[in-house]
């Protein structure tokens, strides 16, 4: 049974205990266990269930390929599914989940799938519950995504930090086993800054599971002295924990760095996503054994050799007393060689290959442990866990010859280079006849902007398996890297690192190569998703030819390990199936990450409150203090409107606009764009970006200016002032500054670079308030100053000076139909500009005012909002703005457009005001008019509500709109369903509803 | 063909499911064809399965220089609505997601449209009356759409943040009959069917030229030989360009690179789509478990199916901001598609400056759901030789007319 045993463990502590609980079961484990050693250390194979089948599952690896060791990991707020008992570091208190099962791992009902499994082959949901109609979603759909996913969702928000970091370096090294830490001494010690990165929380790789000899000595020497001798360089950083995720075009790589899960009572961010731009990218990234497809490969016990391996020598834990080891290459004598010495038994080898005569297979005879070649295992008995193996010939189709009883198997199908890295920007592979895997094509490799290739491989991710080769291998890519940035590396011998010689491998895709149905419905291809043999045949037999077509099919390779067991398995059968080669098949796409990376980490710190840092007016303290009833403005937020004690929201709004029209009312108008413009040709510049004419705007004055995109739609409004000769202060609106901004630029530097002209957005270094209504004057006189009497400063007009001791801008603008002037004071005095308006305007009834307020006092203007009058689909003309757009200029944006015949036809929809037939209604907003049918037969619409409000200075409902043909309306009644048997019905009017002479702003 | 049944399992379940037939031939290229689709994606399968079933038309042949439905059919994250803004393109959604209601039955091939719900988020005031506007015009047009208050959102999504704190939802425009379906089994659905009435699909084969003569197009060579028709129909997505270049005439299409990714499968956490377009995000939860979830596109044109990383992070933290738990789940796997970006955002329809050469393209972030009614218009303009109604909004004129069909109001991101 799997159990401690009393040898091996280098990377545990048995001098101490640690307790952790599986399923409420309190057990105790060592510190160095991983979760799934410390659970084989207990008894416990069985760990996990299958996704498709519910099968009884053990882990098959001892890494981050794990597909059947899922579990759920800590509790409430710090809860995660899919966690991979395989690398999950055992600490104190660690409490872990099995998923997939019901009512329990043990007894799950889920499992009669399995038994059911001859009816649910590959792709079966697409061949029936199609009938009735409705019972997809309500009773088929319901029962099938109940029993897929895997882990339970979290429920509550994560109470867990996470970060970004970044990192520049010259070259990156990812992977610290013997390979990675050669490439990086030699890229060192050449003078690279360099980054090494090993995914577990040790150096060293395979080197700590199988000891070679590198110049002469134990590799544990080589080993020390290499990590000292990279600790002492300054130009080189070691982060382990931490896995390179995905390679991106241009040396862009995103680290994946696990900073806390590994320790019981944490501070500090949970992972840190790094983002590291190199110029070179040296992967050492290692190979993974493959599994052999034999019927029953995936009962708990069965393991690959290399993991089983890795458990005695690393942990100290072993799956099973008695292991029968399976192989077609000389790799996994290894592992009954350690079992061996370990003092477990190895009933029998059985070596796939028609002879087993290197030094490892003789090794393994001279231990007296059996070795069977031409031998295969014609199926595992067993349910929960591995009771016997049943021998057959491999070149047979499964006659059992012999059953051995025993309680684990290790299984060997071969190596295949870990080549994601260098696939995900492109990299291609080579089918290596010799090795039978894909391997790096070094010579396509992804390339940069300069066609140069920047990522090299080193080691076994190279395709060089045996030590002495990947030693070779490792040190000429970090020699190769160091040059390609400029380093003069080494030109000395590199290590020798010797361990045994290896025969070929022998591709062995079917295990016995004629299986049965029967058997080959038994073999497992990807565990997790229970994609046996028999579904990838099925799938080339129904036409699904193509990898991409068999993968998607099949679920093949879509597991929470992509593929990583199981393709190289899949794509040979597939390639058997349609009697071509596995290269001719070809691999599906290899895509970041290489093992799933938390979301968390992802987001970083950016969540909640700072999820998109609110841009805060200078003013925003005192909105905050005084009742404002907040609104999101583009990334800003902005007093809705200030809502006294025992007011409703629209009572507070009315009171300010009735407070504004007869007194004095203040807008903080500061999240307004402001954007300067400057240089020689800064009036050329703004008469190609607006409609206007803004060349012949003279300095001290200010214009209201429309912006168009090339398809002649009005996309943003403002006022432009300009500030002296050649340069122009220009206002967009409060969401639209940033966008404003980059366009100017966008045309600037891409189009119009001939341009002398520097644009740079001062939305925040200006405060701006608004001061509106009769007294306006009266309170800004109060302040001492500057004259803005109407003499001085008359409507449309631009002065600078002091108002109460403070340096400002005045505009003498409005938005409002008001007399208002709009102050822009440098934005650290935004607030004390704003107290003392308050403070000198108390005796003249000053009253702050929100959004709303401001949108109703426009609506009942007629002045259009952008956003809300505008749609992407307007143009100038259609708001009657038309007299904003020059006639006389050569061009601008948008006049081109502007000429197409469906912008000049008489019926588009036109601005038009609405008054409902009862006073008291307000249409709803968005509501639309309808006349007649549409070529669809639908009720035509003849257009939409733009703006819709009561209005208290009317003290009735007002309304915008757009209408076809409406400015040939005027008078017409027109009906707006909004609801059922509901209808409203309007009066077509001028959309200026108030003061239509424009007299109370000009005075 | 050999209906598919529940039936049909259980007969083949006894003899070990040897008796499937392919889903669809493997035919090599005949000399000639009435018409010719270019791109086996849904909407070139669609086409050909209309053209088939609803205009007798059979001697039809798709040409795919890869695999079928291997383009932005296999790579998008399967929503579909039809709570569109302006009329025609209401039109043309609702009577695709009309026409998925019954795919399965129609083409005997379990597509899994599953109504499931879709819920478009209104995080700002603006955007609430953006959907109450896009409310009126779906009623109006008798698509079943509603606002919804935060409430009842509440109640509906359970794992989602209401209440901010950047950006609280205000309400919500929900369309009950909007859901998801299977990407691929809808290309495997439409290629079975089309296969066996006759047309066929040729894979693996690259057109390289089109041929053509005073009178207009006269065949196409591919990498398996010249292929001669009267009618050539592009559907090709983000190669459009490519393929008009080699016809002769210019789209205004620009191709950029728009992402997905997912999460590891979990248990049923959410039911409906729901897409937050104020922090540029949506997400979806498959029959399988895993979270979909919608990135953002490239600002840059170009052809490689990755994208920029940055879009991700903005992605995923719009993601956790509306649901918290996401946090906690892990990204399995991210790509790219390239889709074919229109001026206006909506999809090209029409016939071309080539006589002959109809092409249909530019769907850009949101043409999966489109699939159905795509193929249903553009097979209609195949057979007639000239749009009718749900095509004709559609032209490749209307951007010379200044026409443009405009729904940034409704879909200010990806969609």
């Amino acid at each position: 049974m799997s159990t401690r045993i009393q040898s091996g463990g280098r990377l545990i502590d048995r001098s101490r205990k640690i307790g952790f609980t599986f399923n409420g079961q309190r057990l105790t484990g060592h510190p160095g266990d991983t979760l799934a050693s410390a659970l084989l250390g207990s008894g416990q194979v069985l760990m996990g269930r299958s996704f498709k089948y519910h099968r009884p599952r053990g882990p098959v690896g001892a890494g981050s390929e794990e597909p059947n060791a899922l579990m759920g990991l800590g509790q409430g707020a710090h809860f995660e599914p899919n966690q991979r008992a395989t690398v999950a570091e055992l600490h104190d208190g660690l409490a872990a989940t099995s998923q997939n099962h019901w009512p329990s791992l043990d007894m799950d009902v889920g499992a009669l799938n399995a038994a059911m499994s001859r009816f649910f082959p590959a792709g079966f949901y697409y061949k029936t519950f199609m009938a009735p109609r409705s019972a997809w979603k309500h009773v088929f759909e319901p029962v099938i995504r109940k029993a897929a996913g895997l882990g339970k969702a979290p429920t509550q928000p994560d109470a867990d930090r996470y970060e970004y970091f970044y990192a520049y370096v010259d070259v990156l090294v990812v992977g610290g086993g013997m390979a990675g830490l050669q490439a990086a001494l030699e890229a060192g010690r050449a003078g690279a800054r360099v980054l090494l990165l090993e995914q577990t929380a040790h150096l060293g790789g395979r080197l700590l599971s199988d000891e070679v000899e590198i110049d002469g000595q134990p590799s544990d020497i080589w080993l020390a002295a290499a990590v000292a001798e990279l600790q002492g360089m300054d130009n080189v950083t070691i982060r382990t924990r931490m896995m390179g995720a995905g390679v991106y075009d241009h040396g862009y790589v995103t680290g994946y760095e696990r900073l806390t899960d590994h320790l019981e009572n944490a501070t500090g961010p949970r992972h840190r996503l790094w983002r590291i731009r190199t110029d070179r990218i040296v992967t050492a990234t290692g190979a993974i054994e493959r599994p052999l497809s034999f019927a029953g490969n995936d009962v708990p016990g069965v393991m690959l050799a290399a993991a089983l391996r890795d458990y005695v020598t690393l942990y100290g834990v072993t799956p099973g007393d008695r292991t029968v080891v399976v192989t077609n290459n000389d790799d996994a004598y290894r592992t009954a060689i350690a079992l061996k010495l370990a003092g477990l038994e190895v009933p029998v080898i059985l070596d796939a290959r028609d002879a087993a005569i290197g030094p490892l297979p003789r090794q393994a005879r001279d231990l007296g442990i059996r070795v069977e070649v031409g031998k295969g295992v014609a199926s595992v008995k067993g349910g929960k866990k591995v009771e016997a193996v049943e021998i057959c010939s491999q070149a047979g189709e499964g006659t059992v010859l012999e059953t051995i009883p025993c309680d684990a198997v290790a299984m060997s199908g071969g190596w295949s280079p870990v080549v994601h890295l260098w696939s995900h920007c492109g990299g291609k592979l080579v089918w290596d006849v010799d090795q039978a895997h894909f391997r790096p094509d070094a010579s396509r490799p992804p390339t940069d902007h300069n066609g140069a290739g920047y990522v090299i491989t080193a080691g076994s991710a190279s395709g060089a398996l045996l030590s002495g080769d990947a030693m070779q291998d490792a040190a000429a890519a970090g020699r190769r890297a160091a040059a390609e940035v400029g380093f003069i590396p080494s030109e000395g011998d590199a290590p020798t690192a010797m361990a045994e010689p290896e025969e070929p491998v022998q591709p062995v895709w079917m295990m016995p190569a004629g299986a049965s149905y029967k058997l080959r419905s038994k073999a497992f291809l990807d565990f997790q998703n229970d994609v046996k043999v028999s579904d990838v045949q099925l799938a080339a037999q129904e036409g699904f030819e193509s990898v991409e077509h068999a993968k998607r099919y099949t679920t093949l390779g879509m597991a929470t390990d992509q593929g990583k067991l199981s393709n190289i398995n899949g794509l040979a059968v597939l390639a058997d199936s349609l009697g071509t080669t596995i290269p001719q098949v070809g691999t599906t796409t290899f895509r970041p990450p290489y093992t799933p990376i938390s979301m968390g980490a992802i987001a970083g710190e950016a969540r909640g409150a700072i999820f998109k840092p609110t841009r805060k007016s200078p003013i925003d303290g005192w909105h905050d203090e005084n009742d404002a009833v907040w609104e999101p403005v583009a990334d800003w937020r902005r007093p809705y409107t200030y809502r006294r004690a025992g007011e409703t929201t629209e009572q507070a709004v009315h009171r300010e606009i009735r407070n504004t029209r007869t007194n004095v009312g203040l807008l903080d108008a500061s999240t307004l764009g402001k954007i300067l413009v400057k240089g020689p040709d800064a009036a050329k510049f703004l008469d190609l970006i607006y409609t206007n004419m803004m060349s012949s705007l003279k300095p001290g004055r200010c214009r209201y200016g429309l912006m168009c995109t090339e398809n002649g739609f009005l996309f943003d409004d403002g006022v432009v002032v300009r500030l002296s000769e050649d340069s122009f202060l220009c206002h967009t609106t409060s969401g639209g500054s940033d966008g404003v901004h980059a366009w100017m630029e966008e045309w600037l530097q891409t189009e119009w670079w001939d341009l002398e002209v520097f644009t740079s957005n001062v939305t925040e270094q200006f405060a701006q308030v608004a001061v509106v209504g009769p007294k306006a004057r009266q309170l800004l006189e109060s302040l001492g100053g500057m004259d803005v009497s109407k003499e001085a400063l008359s409507f449309m007009g631009y002065a600078e000076g002091e108002l109460g001791g403070i340096p400002a801008r005045v505009f003498r603008i409005s938005f409002s139909g008001e007399l208002s002037y709009e102050i822009g004071v440098p934005a650290s005095y935004g607030r004390a500009f704003w107290d003392m308006l308050l403070e000198k305007g108390a005796a003249l009834g000053v009253m702050p005012y929100g959004t709303e307020a401001l949108h109703v006092m426009r609506a009942e203007k007629g002045f259009i909002m952008i956003g809300d009058e505008t749609d992407g689909t307007v143009t100038p003309h259609d708001l009657a703005l038309g007299w904003a757009v020059s006639k006389k200029k050569e061009d601008f944006i948008g006049k081109r457009a502007l000429q197409r015949p469906d912008m000049i036809r008489a019926d588009r929809k036109q601005l038009v005001g609405l008054a409902t037939e009862d006073p008291a209604t307000v249409l709803p907003d968005g509501a639309h008019a309808v006349a007649g049918v549409n070529e669809y037969g639908d009720p035509k619409t003849i257009g939409h509500v733009t703006s819709t409000y009561f209005s208290p200075t009317m003290e009735r409902s007002i309304a915008m709109a757009l209408i076809d043909g409406g400015a040939g309306r005027m008078g017409e009644v027109l009906e707006f369903p909004v609801g059922k048997d509901s209808v409203i019905r309007a009066t077509v009017v001028d959309p200026v509803f108030y003061d239509k002479a424009g007299e109370r702003q000009d005075v | 063909m050999k209906r598919y049944s529940a039936f049909a399992i259980a007969r083949e379940a006894f003899r070990h499911h040897t008796g499937w037939e392919r889903a669809w031939r493997s035919p090599q290229p005949k000399a000639e064809y009435d018409v010719v689709i270019v791109g086996a994606g849904g909407h070139g399968l669609a086409t050909a399965y209309y053209l088939a079933k609803n205009h007798g038309i059979t001697n039809v042949a798709v040409v795919e220089k890869g695999w079928l439905g291997g383009g932005n059919t296999g790579r998008n994250t399967t929503i579909i609505r039809s709570n569109y803004l302006q009329p025609s393109s209401m039109a043309i959604f609702e009577k695709s997601r009309g026409l998925y209601e019954d795919l399965s039955q129609d083409l005997n091939y379990n597509i899994m449209f599953s109504p499931r719900g879709v819920m478009m988020l209104a995080q700002t005031e603006h955007e609430l009356r953006a959907w109450k506007r896009t409310a009126h015009a779906n009623r109006i047009a008798g698509i079943e759409s509603e606002m919804v208050t935060p409430q009842q959102i509440q109640e509906m999504i359970p794992i989602i943040q209401t209440a901010g704190p950047r950006y609280p939802v205000l309400g919500g425009l929900w369309q009950a009959r909007g859901g998801s379906a299977r990407h691929d089994a809808v290309a495997w659905g439409y290629a079975r069917a089309a296969s066996n009435m006759g047309v066929d699909i040729i894979q693996q084969c690259e057109v390289i030229g089109v041929d053509r003569d005073a009178s207009g197009v006269t065949g196409i060579q591919t990498t398996k030989g010249a292929i001669r028709t009267k009618k050539l129909c592009i559907v090709v997505a983000g190669n459009s360009g490519v393929l008009a270049d080699m016809a002769g005439f210019k789209l205004p299409v620009e191709s950029v690179a728009l992402q997905a990714l997912v999460s590891e499968p979990i248990k049923p956490a959410l039911d409906c789509v729901v897409m937050a377009n104020t922090v540029h995000g949506y997400m979806s939860q498959s029959d399988k478990g895993e979270m979909v979830i919608g990135g953002g596109a490239d600002s840059f044109n170009n052809y490689t199916q990755r994208g920029s990383f940055h879009h991700l992070e903005e992605t995923v933290r719009a993601l956790i901001e509306t649901f918290p738990m996401v946090s906690r789940l892990k990204m399995l796997r991210h790509w790219g598609g390239i889709v074919d970006m229109t001026g206006d955002r909506s999809p090209i329809i029409g016939t071309t400056p080539v006589p002959g050469v109809f092409i249909n393209c530019g769907w850009g972030t949101g043409g999966f759901k489109a699939i159905p009614g795509s193929g249903w218009a553009t097979a209609e303009m195949l057979a007639d030789g000239a749009p009718r109604a749900l095509a004709a909004p559609f032209a490749l004129d209307r951007f010379t007319q200044g026409r443009m069909i405009d729904e940034s109001v409704a879909a200010a991101v990806a969609h």
